[in-house]
């Protein structure tokens, strides 16, 4: 067997008495594609930084292609083949792609004065590794997402890389450009180079790498083949705790249905849409980027009035066309971006969970009533068992998980007839994933109808009780979850 | 030549220069004198000053810093070297003065680059607090009051003209000073300096993104500190160039310039976000505040109307600037609506 690019044998560090690595080994093959899993916090970063030179370890040994190092700079790890494309990309988005690219040899040769055509044919032998076709003069500010990451991976190239490490490069991409991302993953192997690839998303995991490494709470867990792996184990890996994950079925769909649109559109963004809800049902909705999908969620909640067509709720006609009217009429909504548009984060916990319900626990002449407001916020706390030890925390202190369940909270405690979910579970590890879900199968079978806007299709498939499928705007296929699949769902969707 | 024109309308530059243009027509066609030979020669005279003053701010707001103390600083070293030297009876030439002056500029611009570059403290609060200090020195420890005559070196320089434009119609006379070489000469080695050196690129690169600066290999820290070296040499040419020309040295005359010459920096396009901008805009800007100032009298306008439009351009300028923050935060939202989708 050829000389391990990468071997880190019982890394251990600590900060501030905390050990975030407890003895993590680790092996890199020459052109193998590795995959570093492990729920948020588990010690993934550290590591990496550790290997890219950024921290120093307390103990333990790094060896780069057999030579140990005790204790390495940044510099000597990128000396050594190393580099690492952080989840910025660490671009200069004011500057030119060339100028990017060209930047890091310049100053490596220390080069005092810009000498454009030097530059320009630097800039072009890196482009032309793996293909990548942009104007180099462009701003990096002009470019999507995707290609920034690709004037990254150019850049991390330059330098006779023999191990690529990539910080979650999947997260804002989409599943157009995380396969083309793929592909050049597997143009780099051809090449020799390894690649190291930091993800908690499953899929992920399964399709591009050949070995895997799980991480928890700063101890290695397990280094395996990925081929030995299935959806059951790594996700035991990952939390050490065992789901069944048996598909959401509905308990009793009787009745009217609560909510009933018809014909519903918003020119340039949806075209008649027609559906029914009842009490107890899950209704997942999915579709790509542009789809209309959001939009309609927004106009559901009378962030975007529709133009034409009928809303019905509980059999009587409703015009949606402010959040207030929206609430009014028993509709909550959960952002999908819960950091920045779901709570107050310096706030406290116990104050994020009765905002929205803030107005009725005033008393006849608007001034809050303290025991009442203590008492509805232990009955959440408790209820939708948030791990806190004093509701006066603020919210940013607790997990991401954590943080979605008070979201939750919020819309709850005024308890809608009609829940909508925009990602409920984006960015959340595992664990929490799996809790959310039964929280809302939970709530469903207490006879709220929830409406989940989701990506993650293996989610709409197990939560959901419909399917609902956008593209361009309307819809194309309503199916049901227990008799359809992945492959299905995505032909409905391209 | 479509190209071309397209290429021109995506610069900011292109506008201000048409708003200028504008500007200036309405001035001419209101008073007819605007365009004569002799207003002319005035108004490049009147940028010297603003101008070095504009060079070395729109330097610090690319590198995504602020600078507040430059008038101060420039007003300690020019005082403290036109007070040592007519204390000395000094009666040589420039050179002497100018050397001085460039020296003390970098102490105090070390000073600030010291602060802002290995303490990595916010550069607004040190500009604040060493224009604070500098003043202090200045009316403290020099005792500083209003010299009525400087060494003659001084003053000659001031005056001497590099060619006096006549205006045929009224027969006003005005002079280009030789002063506004040091503005050329500034300019094109500090264009060299952005443009065609590794340390200049360095000042655009921590203006985008100061982390990936550092780890790309640059020195971020030396790029800084010389940075406000650099700006305080340049101020204090400004300083030393403003006492010559008004051959008397009045020690608070340059104090609460600092407003004036960010707008100027803002208008002509600089992100004050960092990153962003180009030499000429940051003269554009310059130019128009100047314009500002000079032709309104030439429209008669009572100079408390002056004060209340160029307020109002600092307006404009920093509301052009906070639009384009919004703007691209707006995008970043966005960014993050596809992120979730």
């Amino acid at each position: 067997m050829a000389q391990n690019v990468l071997k880190v044998v019982d890394i251990k560090k600590s900060f501030a008495g905390v050990e975030a690595l407890k003895g993590v080994s680790l092996e890199i093959a020459p052109g193998e594609i590795h995959c570093l899993a492990g729920e948020n916090g588990c010690g993934k970063s550290t590591l990496i930084k550790i290997i890219s030179g950024v921290y120093e370890p307390n103990s333990g040994q790094i060896e780069f292609s057999g030579k140990v190092h005790t204790k390495i700079t940044p510099i000597e790890a990128i000396m050594n083949g190393i580099q690492v494309i952080y989840q910025d990309f660490s671009v200069f988005p004011n500057l030119s792609v060339m100028e990017n690219l060209a930047f890091n040899s310049e100053l490596a040769n220390k080069h005092k004065l810009v000498n454009v055509k030097r530059m320009r044919k630097i800039a072009k032998e890196a482009i032309a590794r793996i293909n990548f076709e942009v104007d180099l003069d462009a701003k990096v500010e002009t470019l999507s997402v995707a290609n920034k990451q690709l004037v990254a991976i150019c850049r991390a190239l330059m330098f006779g890389a023999k191990l690529i490490i990539m910080d979650e490069p999947t997260t804002a991409l989409t599943r157009k450009e995380v396969n083309s991302l793929f592909k050049i993953i597997l143009d780099l192997k051809a090449q020799g180079i390894a690649t190291l690839f930091v993800s908690h998303k499953l899929d992920e995991v399964f399709e591009i790498s050949e070995r895997f490494t799980i991480i928890r709470s700063g101890e290695k867990i397990i280094t395996g083949n990925t081929s030995e792996l299935d959806n059951k184990k790594f996700t035991f890996y990952m939390t050490g705790r065992e789901f069944d994950d048996l598909a959401f079925t509905p308990k009793s769909i009787v009745g009217d249905p609560v909510m009933e649109v018809k014909d519903l559109s918003l020119s340039g963004y949806f075209e008649d849409i027609n559906f029914s809800l009842h009490k107890g049902e899950i209704l997942g909705l999915t579709g790509l980027l542009g789809s209309g999908r959001t939009e309609l969620a927004l106009s559901l909640f009378g962030m975007r009035k529709a133009d034409k067509g009928t809303i019905r709720i509980k059999g009587k006609n409703v015009v949606l066309d402010s959040v207030r009217s929206a609430m009014e009429n028993g509709i909550g909504y959960v952002p999908e971006d819960r950091l920045s548009e779901g709570l107050f984060l310096p706030r406290g916990i116990g104050d994020n969970v009765v905002i929205s319900e803030i107005d009725s626990l005033a008393n006849r002449i608007g001034v809050l009533d303290k025991a009442r407001k203590q008492k509805e916020i232990d009955r959440w706390v408790e209820e939708l068992s948030i791990a806190t030890p004093n509701p006066d925390n603020a919210c940013s202190t607790l997990s991401g998980g954590n943080q979605q369940r008070i979201v939750l909270a919020k819309w709850l405690s005024r308890e809608p007839d009609v829940l909508i979910l925009n990602g409920p579970t984006m960015g959340v590890d595992i664990g929490s994933k799996h809790d959310i879900h039964l929280i809302l199968e939970k709530l469903a079978d207490k006879g709220m109808a929830l409406i989940i806007i989701s990506d993650d299709i293996p989610e709409i498939l197990s939560t959901c009780s419909k399917i609902m499928i956008m593209k361009n705007g309307r819809i194309t296929a309503t199916l049901n979850p227990k008799e359809t699949n992945t492959q299905e769902l995505s032909q409905y969707m391209m | 030549m479509p190209q071309i024109i397209k290429k021109l309308t995506q610069k900011t530059e292109t506008y201000i220069f048409l708003v200028l243009l504008a500007l200036s027509f309405i001035i001419e066609l209101r008073s007819g004198q605007f365009f004569t030979s002799n207003n002319l020669v005035d108004l490049a005279s009147a940028m010297i000053v603003p101008g070095l003053f504009a060079i070395g701010e729109f330097m610090v707001i690319v590198s995504g810093g602020f600078d507040v103390s430059f008038p101060a600083l420039a007003s300690l070293s020019v005082y403290a070297t036109t007070s040592t030297l007519l204390n000395a009876g000094y009666t040589g030439n420039i050179w002497l003065p100018i050397l001085m002056v460039v020296v003390i500029g970098a102490v105090l611009g070390a000073f600030n680059g010291f602060l802002i570059a290995f303490f990595e403290l916010p550069p607004f609060i040190v500009t604040l607090g060493t224009a604070s200090v500098f003043k202090g020195i200045m009316q403290g420890v020099l005792a500083s009051r209003q010299l009525a005559t400087i060494p003659k070196g001084m003053s000659s320089f001031g005056t001497s003209a590099l060619f006096i434009a006549k205006n045929a119609k009224s027969g006003l006379t005005s002079r280009m000073p030789v002063a506004i070489l040091v503005l050329v000469i500034v300019l094109v080695l500090v264009f060299l300096l952005l443009y065609k050196t590794m340390f200049g690129r360095g000042i655009y690169a921590i203006g985008g993104n100061a982390s990936s600066a550092f780890r790309a290999g640059f020195n971020v820290r030396r790029i800084k500190f010389f940075l406000y070296v650099g700006v305080g040499v340049i101020s204090s040419l400004a300083g030393l160039i403003r006492v010559c020309m008004m051959t008397q040295c009045h020690p608070t005359n340059m104090l609460g310039m600092e407003m004036m010459i960010i707008a100027g920096v803002v208008l002509g396009g600089t992100a004050i976000s960092g990153g962003a901008g180009t030499l000429t805009g940051c003269m554009l800007g310059t130019a128009m505040i100047v314009i500002v100032q000079n032709s309104l009298i030439l429209l008669g306008v009572p100079t408390f109307w002056q004060e209340c439009f160029l307020g109002l351009l600092i307006l404009i300028g920093t509301g052009i600037s906070a639009t384009q923050v919004m703007r691209s935060t707006k995008m970043g939202n966005m960014k993050k609506l596809r992120r979730a989708e």
